[in-house]
C-alpha cells in the first residue's frame, strides 16, 4: 500500500468515524447520568430523515440540521418520559424508539416525496460542503506533512470538526465543571445527589437532552454531508456500533475517540477492500463487518480489562419519602 | 390491600395500552391522508375474510409464537433476550444443514430432526451471552444485540461462500429435498371440491407452535425448573438463599429461550421457502419482544398477541398492495405497542390503580 492509498483510507476513516463519534458521545452523556440508551440508532435515523427532508424542501442545510436536531430531541423527550418520569424499562423504551423511527421515517418520506421511502437528492446549499482549511493548497506540495494536512485534516465538512471538538469539550464538561460532577454522580449514586438538594430528574432530563442534540447532529451528518439525501434504514446499525464503542471506551470521552476511529477504520477498510488476501488465508468482508461487535463482546467478557457501566445505570430513581 | 384485582392487571392494562396504540396508529394514518376506518376494513378483509388470508395470518403468527415464547421465558428469569433475531438466523442454519445433509425418509421424521437441530443451533447462539451474563456479569441486552449482528455476518459468510450452489447468484442454499417438504394447510384441509388456504404459506409448524405454548406453560408453572426460573426472576437474592444457582438458571433459561427462537426458522425455512435465504427471519425476532410484552409473558397471552400481530402483518401487506400506505405502518404500530405495553406501562397502570383504590374506599 502506498502513501496516497493510506491517506485515502485514513481520510475515509475520519468521515466514517464522525457519526459514530457523535452518537457515542451522545450515549456517553445519557449513560453517565444513569439512563441506558439503546435508541441511539432510532434517533440518528429520525434526524437523518428530517434533516434531509427539510434541507430538500427549503434548500438550506442549516434548516435541515435544525430539523434533524429537533426530531432527535423529540424522541429523547419520549425516552425521558418513559424512563425518568414513568420509571419504565429504559431498554424496552429504546427498542420502541428504534422501531418508531424506522417505521415513521419511511411512512412520512413516502407521504411527502413519493419516492419509495427516500428523499430527493440534495444539491448545492442543501448539503454540507467540504471546508478547505487556510493554507491547505499552498501546503500540499510540502512532502509528507503537506498531503496529510491537505488531504486528511483539511477538506471535511464543518460537522466533522464539530464532532472532534466535542471530545475535549465533553472531557472538560464532565471532569472540570460542577455540572459534570453532578452528572457523573447521578449515574453512580442518585440518592447522594438528591441528598445534596440537586434534582435527579432535572439532571437526567438535561443529559438525555444533550444526547438528543448530539444524535441529531450525527443523523444530519449522515444524510446531508456523508451522503446526499435520506434512504430507508440508512443508519445501518451505526447506533449500535456507537454503543459498542461506548462500552469499548468504558464510558470515557478520549477513549471514545480512539474506539470510534478504530471502528471507523474497520468500516473504511471493509468498504475499500472487500475480502483481504493475506497470502496464507483470506479475511472475508463479513468478518470485518462483525469485528466491532466481536471486539465489544471480548471487552464485555472482561478478558481484556473489565468494562463496568455506571452503577445506577438502567435503574429508575424513586425518591424516599 | 393496595393492589388492583388480578383481572385488571392481566387484561385491562394491556387492553388500554393496545387501545392507546391503536388510536395513535389511526392518527398516523390520518396524518398521511388516508382513512383509518377504510384501512382497517381492508386489513380485516385481506387477513380474515378469506381462507388464504387466514393462511398468511397464521403463517406470520407461527413465527411470532416461537419468538414471543422465547422472549417470555427469558422475561420470567428477568432476562431481556433481545437476540431472538440472531438466534432464529442461526436456527435457520441448523434447519438447512439438517435438511440438506441428512437423507430423511419422510417429512415427519425430517421435521422432528430439523426441530432438534434448529433448537440446538438457536440455543448454542444464546449460550455465550448467557455464560457472559452469568459468570462475567456482562449485560445480556448488549451482548445479545452484538450477537445479532455477528449472526447476520456469519450467515452472510456461510451462504455466500459455503452453502451457495455452484453458479447461483443469490446468497441462498440449494432447495431442500422433496422428502423434507412440510404439508401446508392447503394440502391438509382442502377437499376434492373446495380448495382451502390456496397458495398460503401456513403449514404444519403452526401446530408445533401451539404445542410449544402448552409445553412452555407446563415448564413455567408445573415443573421445579419453572418454579426456580420464576423465583429467580422475582428476586435473585431470595432465590440464592433458597439454594437456587443463579448461574444455572440464567444459562438454562437463555438456552430454552434461544432454542425456541431457533425453532422459528422451521416455519420460514422448512415450511415456506424450502431453502435458507439471507433474510429468512424478517424481523420476527424483534416482534417477539412486542408479543411477549403484550401477552404478559403468559403462553396464552403470547398466542393471542401473536395472532394479533399475524393479522397486522397480513393486513399491512394488503394495505401496501391496495393503498398508498407502505408496509412500514406495521413497524410503527409494533413500536407503539412496545412503547405502551412495555416502557410506558406505569402511565396506564398508575391512574388505573388510583381509580380502583378510590372505588374500594367508597364501598
Amino acid at each position: 500500500m502506498d502513501f496516497a492509498t493510506l491517506l485515502q483510507v485514513l481520510d475515509s476513516t475520519v468521515r466514517l468515524a464522525t457519526p459514530l463519534l457523535l452518537a457515542c458521545l451522545a450515549g456517553l452523556y445519557s449513560e453517565r447520568a444513569g439512563i441506558f440508551d439503546i435508541g441511539l440508532e432510532g434517533k440518528m435515523l429520525a434526524a437523518a430523515f428530517f434533516s434531509a427532508a427539510i434541507a430538500a424542501i427549503t434548500g438550506d442545510v442549516w434548516m435541515g440540521l435544525g430539523a434533524g436536531i429537533l426530531a432527535s430531541l423529540a424522541l429523547s423527550v419520549l425516552h425521558g418520559l418513559a424512563s425518568i418520569t414513568f420509571r419504565g424499562n429504559q431498554l424496552i423504551s429504546g427498542v420502541a424508539i428504534n422501531f418508531l423511527a424506522a417505521g415513521l421515517t419511511v411512512l412520512i418520506a413516502q407521504d411527502w416525496f413519493s419516492q419509495g421511502g427516500r428523499t430527493p437528492s440534495l444539491i448545492g446549499k442543501g448539503r454540507f460542503e467540504p471546508i478547505t482549511l487556510p493554507g491547505a493548497e499552498a501546503a500540499a506540495d510540502i512532502p509528507l506533512i503537506g498531503p496529510i494536512y491537505a488531504e486528511l485534516i483539511s477538506g471535511h465538512s464543518i460537522l466533522v470538526y464539530v464532532a472532534f471538538a466535542m471530545v475535549p469539550l465533553t472531557w472538560w464538561l464532565l471532569y472540570r465543571t460542577r455540572f459534570g460532577l453532578r452528572l457523573r454522580a447521578v449515574g453512580e449514586a442518585p440518592e447522594a445527589v438528591d441528598t445534596a438538594g440537586v434534582s435527579v430528574v432535572g439532571l437526567r432530563y438535561v443529559a438525555v437532552g444533550i444526547c438528543g442534540v448530539l444524535c441529531g447532529i450525527a443523523g444530519a451528518y449522515l444524510a446531508t454531508a456523508l451522503q446526499a439525501g435520506f434512504v430507508k434504514d440508512m443508519t445501518a446499525g451505526r447506533g449500535f456500533i456507537a454503543l459498542a464503542a461506548l462500552i469499548f471506551a468504558k464510558w470515557r470521552p478520549w477513549y471514545a475517540l480512539s474506539a470510534c476511529l478504530l471502528f471507523g477504520l474497520l468500516q473504511a477498510v471493509a468498504l475499500r477492500y472487500q475480502n483481504i488476501d493475506l497470502g496464507a488465508f483470506v479475511v472475508p468482508v463479513q468478518f470485518m463487518d462483525a469485528l466491532p461487535y466481536i471486539l465489544t463482546v471480548v471487552i464485555l467478557a472482561g478478558f481484556v480489562g473489565k468494562a463496568i457501566p455506571p452503577r445506577a445505570g438502567g435503574e429508575p430513581y424513586v425518591k424516599e419519602r | 390491600m393496595d393492589k388492583m384485582p388480578g383481572w385488571a392487571d392481566a387484561v385491562l392494562v394491556p387492553l388500554i395500552s393496545l387501545l392507546l396504540a391503536a388510536i395513535l396508529s389511526a392518527l398516523v394514518i390520518i396524518g398521511i391522508g388516508e382513512d383509518p376506518v377504510a384501512a382497517f376494513k381492508l386489513m380485516v378483509d385481506g387477513a380474515l375474510m378469506r381462507s388464504s388470508g387466514w393462511g398468511y395470518t397464521l403463517y406470520y403468527a407461527t413465527n411470532f409464537i416461537f419468538t414471543g415464547l422465547a422472549v417470555a421465558v427469558a422475561f420470567h428469569a428477568r432476562l431481556f433476550n433481545i437476540g431472538g433475531e440472531g438466534q432464529a438466523m442461526i436456527g435457520g442454519l441448523g434447519v438447512a444443514l439438517a435438511c440438506l445433509y441428512i437423507p430423511w425418509p419422510n417429512w415427519y421424521v425430517a421435521l422432528a430432526g430439523a426441530t432438534v437441530s434448529a433448537a440446538i443451533f438457536g440455543a448454542l447462539w444464546a449460550l455465550i451471552p448467557a455464560y457472559l451474563q452469568a459468570k462475567r456479569g456482562s449485560h445480556i441486552v448488549i451482548t445479545t444485540i452484538m450477537f445479532n449482528f455477528i449472526a447476520a455476518a456469519l450467515l452472510n459468510y456461510v451462504l455466500v461462500n459455503l452453502l451457495r450452489p455452484q453458479g447461483a447468484m443469490d446468497p441462498a442454499t440449494a432447495r431442500f429435498p422433496e422428502a423434507t417438504q412440510l404439508p401446508t394447510f392447503q394440502d391438509m384441509f382442502s377437499t376434492a371440491e373446495t380448495a382451502m388456504f390456496r397458495g398460503a404459506p401456513a403449514n404444519v409448524t403452526f401446530f408445533l407452535a401451539i404445542a410449544m405454548c402448552f409445553v412452555v406453560w407446563l415448564l413455567i408453572w408445573r415443573t421445579k425448573l419453572g418454579y426456580e426460573i420464576r423465583a429467580f426472576g422475582h428476586s435473585e437474592s431470595a432465590a440464592k438463599y433458597a439454594g437456587i444457582s443463579p448461574v444455572k438458571i440464567t444459562i438454562v433459561a437463555m438456552l430454552i429461550s434461544g432454542g425456541l427462537a431457533g425453532m422459528m426458522a422451521l416455519n420460514t425455512t422448512m415450511g415456506e421457502a424450502e431453502r435458507l435465504v439471507m433474510n429468512a427471519t424478517e424481523g420476527a425476532g424483534f416482534i417477539g419482544i412486542a408479543v411477549a410484552l403484550m401477552g404478559r409473558s403468559h403462553p396464552l397471552g403470547v398466542l393471542l398477541a401473536a395472532l394479533l400481530f399475524g393479522f397486522l402483518y397480513q393486513g399491512g401487506a394488503e394495505l401496501a398492495l391496495w393503498t398508498n400506505i407502505p408496509r412500514e405502518l406495521i413497524v410503527v404500530i409494533q413500536a407503539l405497542v412496545i412503547l405502551f405495553t412495555g416502557a410506558l406501562d406505569n402511565m396506564v397502570r398508575m391512574p388505573l390503580e388510583k381509580l380502583f383504590l378510590a372505588s374500594r374506599r367508597k364501598a
